[in-house]
């Protein structure tokens, strides 16, 4: 049985004029045990489809499962199941520490002492400033208690609605790291992010945009699927070489990507060997030219540009 | 239920930490009180009243001068007929008028009885009320010091008579309006702006998806304002009686049941509000617009509802308020009991259970 | 490039009450540069950036930005630079037009000003067609580039970023870059803040704070080799791993 199914689920919402579509129709199944990410920016419908998921919205259309269990019939049901963190980490900034974990925890009648176990790891980070009230902790703080509140009550699936976003690289590295170690006991986990980088740390990832999902792969096949070569360029002047090589007729696509720019070529036998040397032509030195593995990032931008092509 | 019983705990410890917001809640009832206590009722002294005496025998030239070593009033002496009342108030020379009616000794002496007119401007029903207040007290006294001697088996009647505004509309009536106001506010908007601001925090939604039975997470957030108010109440009775001198005439149980039936129903209009509103923002302003306004303005607290030209009449009747406000009038001010109000408590009962029933409808287990 | 310091500082300290968000920074900021701000979440960068932008005063320290000194012509500063955050910049209920009216308005723009720079900035973004729609209508990646180019409106001196790509896909972050770019080459200072460690190697230096202190300051490659990191990702955490604070 899967942990999680959706099946053409598609919602809308009215506006003026013609309604904006959230979800367009869309399909896919985590398995028990996953950790599952959904991957786009901002507006792709990924708060939307977890709120469909954990029953606090109606899709328009399509059917979707939790746990082997209906989201629309047994809402209930799947209530007691889930854990869920809300896109802004939601917590009591007026509570303690200590008193948010306590009433969440109450909330699925339990407490924090029956599944102490389940939040160890997390919470001793924490543990130490339980009487300081939620609203003064720092954001990867904040985060770590937020996801102590959402696993208190031992849920089966654990909804986290970008639980990254504005953290920094530190804190969320050492929270995707809790998320393996939760992923060992056990809980499958749906996680949604923004941040591309985050996705090669999921067993299988969908990637989002505009509300349609342009492809479902573990970050491996993802990244298979790239088909064409893609070439890292490093030159002095990067910004000139990004104008320059976009504006070659042989040139795909560049993208800048931190300190090289990805290239990929339409002739993929003949090019590059002209490509590099038309370039010394026009004056750039210091030459770094290597075929390296496509990111994430690389295919999403592909995705994006094929499906708006 | 431990899940419940924490529930609340939190609800409380969100009130409690909010300091100033506490500080408002308590402290407003105590500065309308006081305000609307102090500031309205002018203090009485030196003034100008007519003495219209058709008897001139002993007994009214004793009162007269009775009245006139008292230091509360200055006789306006040029009152030779009842024709000369009318011009003497419009123009405000007097505010107050006594009349002796003829043979007033001898009715007195030999009838045992007689009374004396008292007629008060009631533009200003504070004032009227007082002022008739202290030349009946002035009379009494001198009847009481007749009765010192031997044989005095006679009884003066004082009969009033209000000009201008003959139900005295506004005098001690600010305990039950401000009553209503803060529960309005503690209640109605407060309830409210807890509820939308889970909304806002994003933490409704948490608790949303928690198997918590909806309309407890309702009761959980009224019970602090319940008690709140139940606070709120028991001290503008206590400031009123003790500190303004409004006894309270009638019942205090029932007094108190009314008042905790009329915060149920501000409570009710306060979900309400929760659900339809998206921020706190506007859920504050619905509570002042559409709850606030309506209670000073419409609930005959501030203007006698029977001035008001008929389509607001009408729509009056829809404030709880109003209902709420004639109850208590009549209880804690007129001293009635039960069987004189029950038709007002039904409909506001009524009322409270329909806003009850509509909100808990409308409070929803899903977003949208 | 002229070697002109647009922005110096000079031991700027922030103190509330006993806790010191800003702590003794000192640093320059060249004419065309772009400077990245980076540092973890309560590490110091918004205080000191609302330092910079003349919104607080320091608690001691020097500082100038744009040629104006921080203490005496704050109001000056504020009409030499733009800024620009993800969570602030344009008015969601007015039109493209109205907006772009608006923020020329407040920076006191003649009528012609405001025309010509706004015909040249929805033709740069293509945005001609949606000038009378409203802002919310248009989708998130195109609010921001817009909103860039209204914080360069009045063409400041310098023009400060707060976290401008958050949650951008990734096709319109480089977009995004491209007009930081542009801007840069046309002698505007770029001061920007990101969580996106790839955006660090785009700018021409990246100082780093920890525990309100600047920990690191210098080119992506200098940084690079003094931490022996292979990208910027490696030299931040390492920075910032050892910070001792958490508060916000």
């Amino acid at each position: 049985m899967n942990a999680v199914t959706a099946h053409k689920i598609r919602k809308t919402f009215p506006a003026k004029g013609k309604p904006t579509v959230a979800l367009e129709t869309i399909s896919f199944e985590v398995g028990q045990g996953e950790l599952f990410g959904i991957i786009g920016p901002d507006g792709a419908g990924k708060t939307t489809l977890f709120r469909i998921l954990t029953t606090l919205m109606l899709a328009d259309e399509g059917t979707a499962s939790v746990d082997g269990l209906d989201v629309v019939k047994d809402f209930k049901e799947i209530r007691k199941r889930v854990g869920y963190m809300p896109g802004k980490f939601s917590l009591y900034p007026d509570l303690s520490v200590e008193e948010n974990l306590r009433f969440f925890a109450t909330l699925f009648s339990t407490s924090i002492e029956e599944n102490y176990d389940l939040v160890k790891d997390i919470y001793v980070q924490i543990e130490k400033f339980k009487k300081r009230k939620a609203g003064a902790l720092s954001g990867g703080m904040k985060q770590k208690l937020a996801l102590s509140c959402a696993l208190i009550h031992k849920p089966s699936v654990l909804f986290l609605d970008e639980p990254t976003t504005g953290v920094d690289a530190v804190s969320r590295k050492e929270f995707w790291e809790l998320l393996r170690n939760l992923q060992g006991q056990g809980i499958t986990i749906v996680v949604s992010t923004p941040y591309m980088d985050e996705a090669s740390l999921c067993d299988r990832v969908a990637l989002v945009q505009e509300g349609r999902i342009m492809d479902i792969d573990s970050p491996k096949g993802i990244v298979d699927k790239f088909g064409s070569t893609l070439w890292s360029v490093k030159a002095d002047r990067m910004y000139e070489l990004m104008k320059a090589l976009r504006e070659m007729e042989d040139v795909a696509s560049c993208y800048p990507f931190g300190q090289e720019h990805h290239v990929v070529f339409k002739d993929e036998t003949a090019s590059p060997e002209k490509v590099k040397r038309s370039l010394m032509d026009q004056g750039f030195a210091d030459f770094k030219f290597h075929p390296i593995e496509a990111s994430i990032e690389d295919c999403f931008m592909k995705l994006m540009t094929s499906h708006n092509a | 239920m431990k899940q419940f019983t924490y529930f609340i705990k939190k609800e409380f410890f969100h009130v409690w930490r909010d300091k100033r917001t506490l500080l408002i809640l308590f402290g407003m009832p105590l500065m309308q009180i006081l305000v609307f206590g102090f500031a309205l009722t002018n203090e009485v002294k030196n003034t100008k009243i007519g003495v219209l005496d058709n008897s001139k025998d002993e007994t009214t030239r004793a009162i007269i001068e009775e009245l006139e070593s008292s230091r509360y009033f200055d006789i306006y002496r040029s009152l030779g007929s009842n024709a000369d009342l009318e011009p003497a108030f419009r123009s405000g020379k007097i505010k107050l008028a006594v009349i002796f009616p003829e043979n007033f000794q001898d009715q007195l002496h030999h009838g045992n009885k007689a009374s004396i007119q008292l007629i008060g401007d009631a533009t200003d029903p504070n004032i009227a009320t007082t002022l008739i207040n202290y030349a009946t007290a002035v009379i009494m006294d001198y009847q009481r010091n007749m009765r010192g001697q031997p044989v005095y088996p006679y009884t003066i009647n004082t009969e009033m008579r209000m000009l201008y505004n003959p139900q005295l509309k506004g005098s001690y009536n600010f305990v039950p309006g401000v009553m209503a106001m803060v529960l309005m506010l503690v209640c109605a908007m407060m309830t409210s702006i807890s509820i939308v601001r889970e909304k806002e925090m994003g933490t409704m939604e948490v608790i949303l998806v928690s198997p918590i039975v909806p309309i407890r997470v309702v009761i959980a957030k009224m019970i602090p304002y319940f008690i709140l108010s139940t606070v709120n109440i028991a001290s503008i009775l206590l400031l009123s009686v003790y500190v303004l001198d409004v006894p309270i005439q009638g019942n205090l149980a029932l007094l108190v049941g009314l008042c905790l039936l009329f915060t149920v129903t501000v409570l009710a209009l306060g979900l309400l509000i929760s659900s339809v509103a998206g921020s706190q923002q506007v859920a504050m302003l619905i509570s002042l617009m559409g709850l606030f306004l309506p209670t000073v303005m419409l609930s005959g607290f501030m203007f006698p509802v029977e001035n008001m030209p008929i389509p607001l009449q009408v729509v009056s009747n829809l404030v709880p308020a109003k209902w709420f406000y004639y109850i208590v009038k009549n209880v804690m001010i007129k001293g009635l009991g039960f069987e004189h109000i029950w038709k007002e408590t039904l409909i506001l009962a009524g009322m409270t259970c329909f806003f009850m029933a509509v909100s808990l409808r409308k409070f929803k287990t899903r977003l949208e | 490039m002229s070697a002109e310091k647009v922005i110096s500082v000079k031991e700027l300290t922030k103190r509330f009450g006993d806790f010191t968000a800003v702590d003794n920074i000192t640093f320059d900021v060249k004419q065309g540069e772009i400077f990245g701000f980076l540092g973890a979440n309560g590490a110091g960068k918004t205080t000191a950036m609302r330092m910079l932008c003349g919104l607080s005063f320091p608690t001691s320290g020097e500082a100038s930005v744009a040629g104006f000194d921080l203490y005496k012509n704050a109001d000056a500063i504020k009409r030499n630079i733009g800024y620009m955050s993800q969570k602030f910049s344009l008015y969601e209920d007015l039109t493209v037009r109205e907006n772009i009216r608006f923020y020329g308005g407040i920076y006191g723009l003649t009528d012609r000003e405001i025309k010509e720079k706004s015909d040249e900035m929805l033709t740069q973004l293509k945005l001609g067609e949606q000038v009378n729609s409203l802002v919310k209508s248009l989708p998130l990646g195109w609010r921001q580039k817009m909103s860039f180019s209204v914080a360069m409106l009045h063409s400041p001196k310098i023009v400060f970023l707060d976290e401008p790509t958050g949650g951008v896909d990734p096709i319109t972050r480089r977009e995004f870059w491209t007009l930081i770019y542009e801007a840069a080459s046309r002698g505007t200072t770029v001061f920007v803040t990101t969580h996106y460690m790839d955006e660090a190697e785009y700018c021409d230096r990246v100082s780093i704070m920890v525990d309100g202190r600047v920990d690191a300051l210098g080119s992506p490659t200098e940084l690079k080799e003094q931490f022996s990191a292979k990208d910027m990702g490696g030299v931040f955490l390492q920075l910032a791993r050892k910070a001792t604070r958490s508060d916000g």
